[in-house]
């Protein structure tokens, strides 16, 4: 089996620029930071945050205007939201019920928690 | 662009050769990881790139320009930090009065970022700071002499925890398009998430020439349990963790993060050079 398989460094940094978008720190069609302050967030050489760019712009969350910057593209929330909801279906989700099934737990140990922090929260 | 040309060099008439019809290209807007066991050379390559010594045979131009020649076009695009260095006892901004004169492209804004990121103490005479400031303020002046040819031996040596981080932001935000930067250096994980290109120097030659893009592409870095050790796998390691593994990456994998220590040590152990033409 393979323990870990990580993601390559320009899509860690995608990831985190869309959870930056979904927690509202940078708003839909506002500015998010260059190329240049990304690298320096993340240590990174300006051509890895370029990738990082094109796949958001690929996937149309972020847009470019020339000689201006880069901004959030309007629903680019919505977007991230359906392609993590995907994600989890296709990935998490799968692993998770399988955890379930190894450990003996049951759909019903899942609700019991799942109100439980229902609860705590409301 | 520096074309290095077939050079053959060696200290010694007698002495086994460092380089023997060794050739390369470096371009610009490239970070380039300049590595290597010890003595195989990378400290030489960087002084044959700066003429500060100069190949027996063959030739290497800067832009066109033979090295060799120190000429004063080219000598005003290069800047060198060694590894080991002296400073002047002087303060720095009367360092940087006295030499910013030879750096036409000086930038005043990039040595007030590197200053203030470094935290670099002003009223001090350089020759009495540690060697890791040293290294802080020689840099400081490298970057802003926004030069295109900025080399340099070891930078990470010396630096304390915080000061690595600081220098790896200060790189980040002040590389440029017209830029050619080549590290040479030992501490992989410092440098690792800086790099465009890999080079590896062994025995006179270059064992690896490869951006980290074509690499990314090409192999697969990923930790394995005994039994997922399969017939891809090219090269691995065992961790705590587990196998640390290199293999060929297929078409429909997401692309994993260059694990730049096990790259190194497969290089020495397999070829990989020959999957890359140039």
């Amino acid at each position: 089996m393979i323990y870990q398989n990580e993601r390559a460094i320009y899509v860690k940094i995608a990831d985190r620029v869309c959870d930056d978008i979904l927690s509202g720190k940078y708003q839909e069609d506002e500015r998010v930071p260059s190329v240049r302050e990304l690298a320096a967030e993340y240590e990174v050489n300006t051509n890895t945050v370029l990738r990082t760019f094109d796949i958001l712009q690929r996937d149309e969350i972020i847009y470019q205007k020339r000689g201006i910057g880069v901004f959030v593209s309007s629903g680019a929330r919505h977007k991230i939201r359906i392609a993590r909801k995907q994600e989890f279906r296709k990935h998490e989700l799968p692993e998770f019920l399988r955890r379930l099934r190894l450990l003996g737990l049951t759909i019903d140990d899942v609700v019991k928690a799942w109100e439980e922090t229902q609860d705590s929260k409301g | 662009m520096i074309d290095i040309q077939r050079i053959k060099f060696g200290y010694k008439d007698n002495s086994p050769k460092v380089f023997e019809d060794f050739s390369l290209r470096l371009e610009q807007n490239n970070v380039y990881g300049l590595l290597g066991e010890n003595g195989t050379g990378k400290s030489t390559l960087l002084y044959l790139l700066m003429g500060l010594l100069r190949p027996c045979e063959g030739q290497i131009t800067v832009d066109g320009t033979n090295v060799s020649c120190r000429k004063r076009q080219t000598l005003q695009q290069m800047y060198i930090v060694p590894e080991e260095f002296d400073l002047p006892a002087m303060r720095f901004t009367e360092y940087v009065e006295t030499y910013r004169p030879f750096y036409p492209a000086f930038s005043d804004d990039v040595l007030h970022r590197c200053v203030e990121e470094f935290k670099l103490p002003q009223d001090v005479k350089l020759n009495t700071l540690s060697m890791g400031n040293k290294k802080k303020a020689l840099m400081s002046f490298a970057l802003a002499t926004n030069v295109h040819y900025l080399f340099m031996d070891e930078p990470t040596n010396g630096l304390d925890v915080p000061s690595k981080k600081q220098f790896r932001k200060v790189i980040a935000t002040t590389m440029t398009e017209k830029r050619t930067l080549i590290i040479a250096t030992h501490q992989l994980h410092d440098v690792e998430s800086l790099l465009d290109h890999v080079l590896i120097l062994q025995g006179s030659q270059l064992l690896l020439n490869a951006s980290v893009t074509e690499l990314c592409k090409k192999y697969t870095f990923d930790i394995r349990s005994n039994d997922a050790l399969t017939d891809d796998v090219l090269y691995s390691e065992r961790t705590p963790q587990g196998n640390a593994t290199l293999s060929f990456r297929q078409p429909d994998d997401e692309e994993t993060p260059l694990n730049l220590e096990l790259l190194f040590n497969a290089a020495h152990k397999i070829s990989l050079t020959a999957n890359f033409p140039d």
